[in-house]
C-alpha cells in the first residue's frame, strides 16, 4: 500500500490523468482500426519534433529563472539562420555544385549561424533577466511576444532571392511557411527524401519497417542533445549552475557567481531554442514564419511540465515523459475525434486547454513568487 | 532665482514621470504627420475608439490599487459578456431592453467568475500576472470548448442564424445588426434626462420619507440635485431643446461647447464665492481667471476653420461617455470608502494589512469581482458599438490591448488612474489608426505599420514589466533605511545575498 501511494506520489496527479488518457486514446484509435503502425509513427515524429524545443527548458530552469517564455528569441534566431543560409545556398547554387552534399552544408550553416545569433541574444536577454529577478516569467513571456512582432517586421522587409522564400513577383517579404524540399527538409527523418536525394550508404537515416517508419538519424541528434545536456549537469559547470538555481544564497557563499550561471543558463537554453527550431523545421518540412512560433514557448512550457518538472527543477526524462505524453495526445486524438464526433477543431481547443491548464497548476504550486 | 530652479526642477521631474507618454505622443504625432491622413479621418476614428475601449481599461484600475498588478483576467469578463449576448441573439431580444437582459446575465457569470479568478490568484500570490496570462488562454480554450462543441453538440440549438451548417457549433460571426448594434449608443438624450429625473425624484422621495421617519438627515446637497436635475427636465420641454436632445448623437462641437461652458460656470460660482463670500484677497483670483481665460481661448480656437470642420464632423454617442464619465467618478469615489482604503493598504504591503486587521485574500477577491464584471460591460459596450461579434476573436486581444493602453497612458503595476486610462486609450488607438498608412508611406508596405503597431503593442508592456521589475529589484537589493517593509519579507534571501556580493 505504502509503495502504491509513494508511486502515485511520483507521479502526480497530473500526469496521472494525462497518462491515462493518453492510453484510453490509444487503445480507442487501435480498437477504432486505425493502423498502430502508423500511428506510432506519427507519435515518434512529433515527439522528436519537439522534443530539441522542450529540452531548451531544461537549463532555463535548472539556472534558477524559472518557465524560459521567451524561448521565441531562440526560435527566432534559429528561424533567421535558416533564412540567411538557404538564400546562400541559392545564390551559390550549392545544389548544383555540391549535389548530395548541399542540403547538409545548407543545415550546418543554418545550424552555425542560429547558434552564434542565439547565444549573443540569450547572453543579453540572460543580462535582462538577472534584473529582473523576482517576475522573470512575466518579462519573459512579454519579451517573447515583441520579438516575435519585431520579426515579423523584418520578415517582411527582406529581400531575398530565393523562390522558395520569397513571394513571387514582389520585391520583398518572405512567404508565411516556406517548403523546406529543395533544401534540408525531411533530411535526418523522411525516408522518401533520404532514398531519393542521398548516396545508398547514408539510408540508414531513415526507413521503414512496414509501416513504421524509423527517423533514426534525428532520434540520434536528439539523443546526443539530449546526452550533452545530461553530462552537461553532471561537469563542475553544470553541478555549479544548478547550485545556483536552487539556492542563492548558499551558492553565494561558496563563492559561485550566481548572476554568470544563470547568464549561461539562459544562453544554453535560446541556443538549444535555435537548434530544437531548426530540427523542427526539418522534421515538418517547412519553415514557419511571422506569427507560427508565437505560442511555441507555451508548448514547450506545457511540455515539460507535464513530465513533471516544477518551476525550479527538471531533468531530461520529464522531457521525454512530457513530450511524449503532450504530442501523443495531440497526434492520436485527432483520428480519434473525427471518427467519433465530426469536430475537427476539438484536438486545438484540447490543446489550448491541456498546455495551459497544466501551466497553472504548475504555477499554483509555487506559492509566493515568480521563482 | 531659486525660483526659477524649482521651476525647471519641477518641469524636468514632470517630463520624467511621464516619459512614456511623451515618448508615445511623439512617435503618434510622427505618424499623422507622415500618413497624411485627413484629421477628419482620424479625430473620427479616435472617438469611435474611445467610446469601444475606454471602459474595459477603466476597469484595470481597482486591481492595480489592490496590489494585484495588471488584471489580465480581464478575458474573463470579456468571456461573460460574450456568453450572455449570444443567449440574448438566440432567443431573439434586441435594442434596449435586450442590452439590459444581457447586462442581467452577464453580471452574475462575471461575479462568479471575479470570485473564482480572485480565488486562484489567492493561491498564487506575487505571480498573479502571468497567472492572469496564462488563465485568460486557458478561459478561451474552455470558451471554445462550449461554442464550438458543447453548443449544438451537447445542449441542441437550432438556429441556422448562429450555428454552423452541421449543427454544431456557433458560427464565426454573429451579425448584431438588428438587434444589439447600437443598443446602448442610440439612446436619445431626451430619454436619459426622463430617466434621471425620475431615478433623482425617487430618491429624493424616499430621503424625504426617512427624514420624516428621523432616520435620515437631509442636507443642502439633496436639494441642490434635485434642483439641477429638475431643472435639466423641466427645460427639456422647451421646443429648441427638445429637438435637440431627441437626438442620439451629440456633435463634438456642441459636446466641447457644452463641457466648456459647464467648466465656466463653476470657475465663475468659485470667483464669485472667494470675492463676495469669503472675501479673501485678490491673490487668489489668478487661477480661476486663467482658467477661464483658457477656455475662451479653446473655445475661440473652434472658429478657426479646420478644426471647426473635424468638430462638425465627428458625433458622439451620448450614452457610452456618461457610462465612462460615471466609471471614472466611481473609480475616484471608492478610494474615499473603506472598502477602497482597504485595497490601497493591501496594495501598498499586505503584512501591514493583515496586521491592522484588514481581510487581505477577501479584499482581493472583492477587487477582482469588480474588475471583471467591469470588464462584462466594457465589452458589451464595444460589441454594441462594433455591430458584428466575432465570435471566436472578439476577447483575445481584449486584455493585450486595455493594459498596453493603460500603460502609454503613464500607468505602471503599482499606480494607474482614471487621467492615465484616458490618455493613454487616445495616443495608443491613435497609433492604430494611423500606423499602417503611416507604414505604406515610409516602407511601401501598409502591412508593415500594421506589424509595427503590434510590436509596439507588445514592447510596451514588456518595457514597462521590465522597468517595475528592476525598480523592485533595487529596492529589494537596497532596503530603504527607515524602515524595511515587511510585505518583502519573503524574498529577503536575496537581498541578503545582494549584500553579501557587495
Amino acid at each position: 500500500m505504502k509503495t502504491l501511494k509513494n508511486i502515485y506520489e511520483n507521479i502526480g496527479l497530473p500526469r496521472l490523468i494525462i497518462g491515462l488518457f493518453f492510453i484510453f486514446l490509444v487503445v480507442t484509435s487501435i480498437v477504432l482500426g486505425f493502423s498502430p503502425a502508423a500511428l506510432f509513427s506519427d507519435v515518434l515524429r512529433r515527439w522528436l519534433m519537439y522534443g530539441t524545443l522542450v529540452l531548451a527548458m531544461v537549463p532555463g530552469i535548472q539556472s534558477g529563472i524559472g518557465l524560459n517564455f521567451g524561448i521565441s528569441l531562440g526560435i527566432s534566431a534559429g528561424l533567421l539562420g535558416s533564412v540567411f543560409a538557404m538564400e546562400i545556398s541559392f545564390l551559390r547554387n550549392w545544389n548544383e555544385v555540391l549535389g548530395a552534399g548541399a542540403p547538409w552544408l545548407t543545415l550546418l550553416l543554418a545550424l552555425l549561424f542560429g547558434i552564434i545569433m542565439a547565444a549573443i541574444l540569450g547572453t543579453l536577454y540572460g543580462m535582462l533577466l538577472n534584473r529582473v529577478k523576482g517576475s522573470e516569467m512575466t518579462v519573459s513571456t512579454y519579451v517573447g511576444f515583441s520579438v516575435i512582432a519585431f520579426m515579423n517586421i523584418v520578415w517582411l522587409s527582406l529581400a531575398f532571392k530565393n523562390g522558395e522564400l520569397s513571394w513571387p513577383l514582389q520585391g520583398r517579404g518572405l512567404r508565411n511557411t516556406a517548403s523546406l524540399s529543395g533544401s534540408f527538409g525531411g533530411l535526418l527523418s523522411n525516408p522518401d527524401v533520404v532514398q531519393s536525394t542521398q548516396p545508398a550508404w547514408l539510408h540508414w537515416l531513415a526507413f521503414k519497417i512496414g509501416d513504421f517508419t524509423v527517423p533514426l538519424g534525428l532520434i540520434l541528434v536528439f539523443a546526443l542533445l539530449c546526452f550533452i545536456i545530461w553530462l552537461f549537469f553532471r561537469s563542475k559547470l553544470g553541478i555549479a549552475m544548478s547550485a545556483a538555481g536552487e539556492n542563492q544564497l548558499f551558492t553565494t557563499t561558496t563563492g559561485i557567481n550566481v548572476d554568470g550561471k544563470r547568464i549561461q543558463g539562459t544562453a544554453i537554453s535560446t541556443v538549444l531554442g535555435a537548434v530544437g527550431i531548426i530540427l523542427y523545421a526539418q522534421t515538418y518540412g517547412f519553415l514557419q514564419l511571422y506569427n507560427a512560433p508565437l505560442m511555441m514557448g507555451f508548448a514547450s512550457v506545457a511540455s515539460i511540465l507535464i513530465g513533471g518538472a516544477s518551476v525550479r527543477r527538471a531533468k531530461i526524462s520529464h522531457v521525454l515523459i512530457g513530450t511524449l505524453l503532450f504530442q501523443g495526445i495531440l497526434v492520436t486524438a485527432l483520428p480519434v475525434v473525427n471518427e467519433v464526433i465530426e469536430i475537427g477543431t476539438l484536438p486545438e481547443v484540447l490543446r489550448i486547454i491541456i498546455s495551459n491548464g497544466i501551466i497553472l497548476y504548475a504555477l499554483s504550486k509555487t506559492k509566493g513568487g515568480n521563482q | 532665482m531659486s525660483q526659477k530652479t524649482n521651476v525647471l526642477q519641477k518641469a524636468g521631474s514632470f517630463l520624467f514621470d511621464n516619459k512614456v507618454m511623451i515618448a508615445f505622443a511623439a512617435i503618434c504625432v510622427a505618424a499623422i504627420v507622415l500618413s497624411g491622413s485627413p484629421m477628419t479621418f482620424i479625430v473620427d476614428g479616435v472617438f469611435t475608439r474611445i467610446t469601444r475601449n475606454t471602459f474595459t481599461v477603466l476597469a484595470l484600475i481597482i486591481p492595480v490599487l489592490a496590489g494585484l498588478g495588471l488584471n489580465f483576467g480581464i478575458v474573463i469578463g470579456a468571456v461573460a459578456a460574450q456568453i450572455a449576448v449570444f443567449c440574448v441573439v438566440y432567443w431573439g431580444f434586441g435594442g434596449f431592453s435586450g442590452m439590459l437582459l444581457s447586462v442581467l446575465i452577464a453580471t452574475p457569470l462575471a461575479v462568479l467568475f471575479g470570485y473564482l479568478v480572485g480565488k486562484l490568484f489567492n493561491r498564487m500570490k506575487g505571480a498573479e500576472m502571468i497567472a492572469g496570462l496564462i488563465l485568460g488562454y486557458f478561459a478561451d480554450g474552455l470558451y471554445q470548448l462550449l461554442f464550438l462543441v458543447i453548443i449544438g453538440g451537447i445542449i441542441p440549438v437550432n438556429n441556422p442564424k448562429l450555428i454552423i451548417s452541421g449543427g454544431v457549433g456557433v458560427k464565426n460571426t454573429i451579425d448584431l445588426t438588428g438587434n444589439l448594434k447600437y443598443a446602448i449608443d442610440s439612446v436619445r438624450m431626451v430619454d436619459i434626462v426622463t430617466v434621471l429625473f425620475y431615478v433623482v425624484l425617487a430618491i429624493t422621495a424616499i430621503k424625504v420619507v426617512l427624514h420624516l421617519l428621523k432616520k435620515y438627515q437631509l442636507h443642502k446637497g439633496d436639494f441642490i440635485l434635485f434642483g439641477v436635475v429638475g431643472l435639466l427636465f423641466g427645460i427639456s420641454y422647451i421646443p429648441v431643446i427638445e429637438r435637440f436632445l431627441s437626438t442620439d448623437r451629440l456633435g463634438l462641437l456642441d459636446a466641447l461647447t457644452a463641457v466648456l461652458i459647464v467648466l465656466a460656470v463653476v470657475q465663475i460660482i468659485k470667483i464669485v464665492k472667494s470675492i463676495w463670500i469669503d472675501k479673501k484677497p485678490a491673490k487668489n483670483l489668478v487661477k480661476p481667471i486663467l482658467a477661464l481665460l483658457g477656455y475662451g481661448l479653446i473655445f475661440g480656437l473652434t472658429f478657426i476653420p479646420e478644426i471647426e470642420n473635424v468638430l462638425l464632423f465627428v458625433k458622439l454617442p451620448v450614452l457610452p461617455f456618461l457610462l465612462i464619465a460615471g466609471l471614472c467618478w466611481f473609480n475616484h469615489k471608492i478610494l474615499s470608502t473603506r472598502l477602497g482604503q482597504n485595497m490601497r493598504t493591501v496594495g501598498q504591503s499586505q503584512s501591514v494589512a493583515m496586521a491592522s486587521g484588514i481581510n487581505v485574500d477577501q479584499t482581493r477577491v472583492i477587487a477582482m469581482i469588480i474588475s471583471t464584471v467591469l470588464a462584462s460591460w466594457g465589452q458589451l459596450i464595444f460589441l454594441q458599438n462594433i455591430g458584428t461579434f466575432s465570435t471566436y476573436g472578439a476577447h483575445t486581444q481584449i486584455a493585450q490591448f486595455a493594459i498596453a493602453a493603460l500603460l502609454v497612458g503613464g500607468a505602471s503595476v503599482q499606480k494607474a488612474t482614471n487621467k492615465q486610462a484616458i490618455i493613454g486609450v487616445i495616443l495608443f488607438h491613435t497609433l492604430f489608426i494611423v500606423a499602417p498608412q503611416a507604414g505604406k508611406q515610409l516602407f511601401d508596405n501598409a502591412q508593415i505599420g500594421e506589424y509595427f503597431r503590434v510590436f509596439v503593442s507588445y514592447g510596451v508592456i514588456a518595457l514597462s514589466l521590465a522597468m517595475h521589475a528592476w525598480k523592485q529589484f533595487k529596492k529589494e537589493v537596497q532596503p530603504p533605511t527607515e524602515g524595511i517593509d515587511l510585505g518583502n519579507s519573503a524574498l529577503s534571501p536575496m537581498a541578503e545575498k545582494q549584500q553579501i556580493l557587495d
